[in-house]
């Protein structure tokens, strides 16, 4: 197991440092001067001249990529300069209400999905199997930002009892945070409620046709055991990918809800960034994207080896 | 009449797309505790289906048990539903199983303590400290060394051999009373199944457990079963004491499976296969289902027969009498002589092959070094001979197959075929000269192109190789191969799976002699077929010898087929030829340890000589080529083993006869 996970991170830290070489090279993509880029049109010469020296631009593009590393490895991020702060501290302040709300998400629809699969997998051609297995391909096809729109009308509009907009983080407020997290929270979760669902019924269905169930009902153990002590192991391994892979769109499902609840969250930062071409706020971006979704491919990679003991020997 | 355990009038059917199949009919049978019951049949027969439908395990929907009941101690069990208390109590409890692939049938997620304890504590109550102490028991009464620390390890840490102990631990868990085990040694070597036979039948002796084989093997019927039941399309034709079964079979079909084996105490007889095809489930015919198939079949037949008593406990189901069945078969069975004088010119030799696989390690799979595989064998085949290449799971016979076909990398040596070497030619310039070596594959499935139809299937190498002049002459060439092959040109048309795996198989025939080859190697080609089709397909290679001169280089792991097809025969382990000589010699004057010991784990068709033959047991196991001995490749379970068989390889030593042994002990007589 310890070779196995240094050989995982390894190849993570390889990635990352791919990614990086990228994320830096968007400042030369963008048409024009690099400083421009950097600090956009509206600047003096000699602001011009002390980012040009910042950004060591007289020396060779290797270099200069390995000071910029250096940087955002020991925390400097840079300035954004449609924000005018820096870009540490306004990604501090924007992105733990992104993971927040990303990681409710995920665990919700990973426990529900994991139940209402095992239920279905369970009660196959059955009336309870037909009706859920129905409602979780109408999840998971409709789109996030219509829930979004519709939950708005009823709740907020309609009804009253819940917030059109904003965001309050927990610490801040409790009972205001629940309140105005329930909403965005449903509409980020009914997706992938339904791709869980559905890939747990599938994974359920494959496992319960296995020998070893077969051997394990030789044993007289009750239906019930046989589900969970022998089946629900060897069938959760396809949803602990489905669920690593969802870490990666919690930035990108941000995105339309936090538009539509007015939250400032990564998502709409992002957003933003690109549109007005704020290039270190991007960078500064693609590599925390690109950190998490690696942490949560990496945890991924060490539950398998859990839950599946073949993994751990390669 | 009061059994212990009795299933009367058992009748399961199962829903398919056309309506409801019956699976089993009407079945009857019984056991008593310490007796071991064999059940017999080819596939598709209900052998397994009646076992688990009577413990209540088959899927209902699909399947449905129509009627029947199955009395434990005069108790009827179909009064309980299969998921009730009592029902699982009795299954697990006081019925064990044990099924056919150790490979799969254990959860590869749970350490195999649990696995066996579960059972333990479910049935006996006990608790976890003496569930494991039962555990540990158990693994070393089935021989897992050192059981205590092997507890806590996984299914995938085990070999296939060691897998099936374990699962009659599991079975044994519970202190059963009736073991069911269905083809438990089917997916094993023989080596390791007669250890798994030997160690399931003293087991259930010993603890006077009823034990209920299910197999298809005659062999291990003839070797441990007290009773047989014949089963055919879901009906028990026949049913008796082993002894009389096998000594004066009465059921058409009992005494068609008993000639189509080959045996390998008897000299070279031809075997006698039963016409037509095994039964396909839900396709039945009123009257006796054996009766298209029977060369024996009257008007009477059109009835079902019912299984009436012939004498003591022996029961047959048919309208005819056996003694005339006697009268009717020829008393003299053809005496084929296969000898190696007055064959042709060396055909295909092949000098200290090698085949190494690229050991690699690392984050960026540097190659560390070399894993031999195939560890330098030499052997030549003459024009019209057949050399069988045998030996178990991983001794390389396969890859020897593709060796000398330049299919795979890492291969050195020399392959000479007519008078050339062709392993240093480069592909481009060897693809003309393919067409001289075919092959006929083991998977008769999935070695056939799904989509393609059996015309162009069989047809593509006349193509490749531009052996056919035109459409007319494609479309001829095509027909005269299938009928060559006993298939009607008609159904060319068709595609693979429309086909039965025998006329897959006869397909696959067909492709390889298309391209009018030299040398035909057959991998397998009939372990995935029925015991009734394979001796098919083994008259059907022998007859095509026989008309085109052919040569074969027959791979298989049934010693038993092997020496019946084969002018010699190789042996192989661990990637050596161990010893190699005519087939006849070999049976007769077998000398390397490993050849005996593979002639003694292969149980004989017949309960008379099974008497009489010392059952002496190969010890461990193959082991991995990861830990290729120094010396000898067999030197660690061999019984004779010096420090020089465990220092220096042997190299094969022939005699005047041309019986060649690779063994340091032969001169000083190892054995008798």
């Amino acid at each position: 197991m310890g070779r196995y996970m240094f050989k995982r991170i390894g190849q993570a830290v390889v990635v990352l440092l791919l990614v990086s070489i990228f994320a830096y090279l968007l400042t030369y993509m963008i048409p024009g001067d690099p400083v421009y880029a950097m600090l956009g049109g509206d600047i003096t010469q000699e602001q011009y001249d002390i980012a040009y020296e910042a950004m060591h631009l007289d020396q060779p593009i290797v270099l200069r990529y390995f000071h910029w590393l250096m940087n955002f490895v020991t925390g400097n991020w840079g300035d954004s300069y449609r924000y005018s702060q820096p870009v540490a501290a306004l990604l501090g302040a924007r992105l733990p209400v992104t993971m927040y709300l990303g990681i409710w998400s995920i665990i919700i629809s990973t426990i529900i999905g994991i139940i209402l699969g095992v239920l279905c997998g369970t009660h196959r051609g059955k009336l309870l199997d037909s009706i859920l297995i129905t409602c979780a391909n109408f999840g998971a096809v409709m789109p996030a930002f219509w829930l979004a729109v519709l939950g708005m009308y009823i709740f907020a509009l309609k009804l009253g009892i819940l917030p059109t907009h904003g965001f309050v983080l927990p610490t801040e407020n409790l009972a205001e945070s629940v309140r105005t997290t329930v909403l965005p929270l449903i509409a980020l979760s009914v997706g992938s409620i339904g791709g869980t669902t559905r890939q747990m019924r599938s994974g359920m269905l494959d496992v319960i046709r296995q020998d070893y169930i077969r051997t394990a009902r030789s044993k007289g153990l009750t239906e019930r055991a046989v589900t969970w002590k022998h089946a629900f192991r060897n069938a959760v391994l396809p949803v602990v990918t489905l669920t690593g892979m969802s870490f990666r769109n919690i930035v990108a499902g941000a995105i339309s809800i936090e538009q539509i609840f007015a939250i400032g969250g990564m998502g709409s930062l992002m957003i933003n960034s690109i549109l007005s071409k704020d290039v270190a706020v991007v960078q500064a971006c693609i590599m925390l994207t690109a950190i998490v979704v690696t942490i949560s491919n990496l945890v991924v990679d060490i539950a398998y080896g859990v839950i599946d003991p073949r993994i751990r020997v390669e | 009449m009061d059994h212990y355990y009795e299933v009367s009038d058992l009748r399961v059917t199962f829903a398919g797309d056309s309506g409801r199949s019956v699976a089993v009919e009407d079945v009857s049978f019984y056991v008593e505790p310490g007796e071991v019951v064999c059940f017999v049949g080819e596939s598709g027969s209900g052998k397994s289906v009646t076992q688990l439908a009577a413990l209540q395990l088959l899927p209902v929907p699909p399947a449905s048990i129509e009627s029947g009941k199955v009395l434990l101690s005069g108790e009827n069990l179909m009064q309980y539903k299969a998921q009730s208390a009592t029902m699982r109590a009795i299954r697990g409890g006081e019925i064990g199983m044990i099924f056919q692939e150790p490979m799969t049938s254990l959860n590869p997620t749970k350490q195999i303590g649990l696995q066996i304890t579960e059972s333990a504590m479910l049935h006996l109550k006990l608790g976890r400290r003496e569930a494991e102490e039962k555990a540990v028991d158990l693994l070393r009464q089935v021989g897992i060394p050192d059981p205590e620390s092997r507890l806590r390890d996984y299914p995938h840490q085990f070999s296939g051999g060691m897998r099936q102990r374990i699962m009659i631990a599991i079975a044994m868990a519970s202190d059963p009373k009736i073991i069911v085990a269905d083809e438990p040694t089917t997916a094993l070597d023989v080596t390791t199944q007669a250890q798994i036979l030997e160690l399931l039948t003293d087991l259930a002796k010993k603890n006077n457990i009823a034990l209920i084989l299910i197999t298809h093997n005659l062999g291990i019927v003839a070797r441990y079963a007290e009773r047989i039941y014949v089963m055919y399309a879901g009906n028990v034709v026949e049913s008796g004491g082993s002894m009389d079964i096998f000594a004066r079979p009465h059921h058409p079909y009992t005494r068609g499976l008993i000639k189509a084996v080959p045996r390998l105490d008897l000299g070279e007889h031809r075997l006698i296969p039963i016409d037509g095809l095994p039964p396909s489930p839900g396709v039945r015919q009123p009257g006796c289902q054996f009766a298209n198939r029977c060369p024996y079949a009257v008007d009477a037949c059109r009835s079902k027969p019912s299984l009436d008593l012939i004498e003591g406990i022996h029961y047959c189901a048919c309208h005819r009498k056996g003694e005339d069945f006697d009268l009717l078969e020829s008393k003299d069975t053809e005496e084929s002589h296969k000898t190696t004088e007055g064959l042709g010119e060396v055909l295909l030799s092949v000098k200290d092959l090698k085949v190494t696989y690229p050991i690699r390690k690392g984050l960026l799979n540097r190659k560390v070094g070399d894993l031999t595989i195939l560890d330098g064998i030499s052997f030549h085949i003459r024009r019209g001979e057949t050399l069988g290449l045998v030996g178990e799971s991983g001794c390389g016979k396969t890859t020897a197959a593709r060796g000398i076909l330049k299919l795979i990398e890492g291969t050195t040596g020399e392959v000479w075929l007519n008078g050339k070497e062709i392993l240093s030619v480069p592909e481009k310039e060897f693809r003309p000269t393919r067409k001289n070596i075919q092959m006929i594959f083991q998977d008769p499935f999935s070695s056939l192109d799904p989509r393609v139809n059996v015309e162009d299937l069989v047809g593509e190498p006349l193509i490749i190789h531009h052996l056919v002049s035109g459409k007319e002459e494609y479309h001829q060439r095509v027909d005269e191969l299938l009928r060559l092959v006993g298939l009607d040109p008609s159904l060319k048309d068709r595609v693979a799976h429309e086909f039965s795996g025998g006329q897959r198989q006869r397909v696959g025939i067909a492709r390889a002699l298309a391209a009018d080859p030299d040398v035909i190697i057959c991998d397998e080609p009939i372990s995935a077929l029925d015991v009734s089709i394979q001796a098919q397909i083994i008259n059907l290679l022998e007859d095509l010898q026989e008309k085109m001169h052919l040569t074969y280089l027959f791979i298989a792991h049934d010693l038993a087929v092997v020496k019946h097809i084969s002018h010699r025969v190789a042996v192989m382990y661990l990637g050596n030829i161990v010893e190699i000589s005519d087939s006849e010699e070999l049976y007769a004057h077998a000398r390397h340890p490993y050849t005996k010991a593979l002639l003694n784990a292969i149980p004989i068709p017949d309960p008379r000589v099974e008497l009489e033959r010392e059952h002496e047991m190969l010890r461990g196991e193959v082991p991995s080529v990861l830990m290729r001995p120094k010396g000898c490749c067999f030197a660690e379970r061999c019984p004779f083993a010096s420090e020089q068989c465990r220092q220096q390889k042997p190299v094969l030593q022939f005699d005047e006869k041309g019986h060649g042994t690779a063994c340091w002990q032969i001169r000083q007589e190892c054995g008798k």
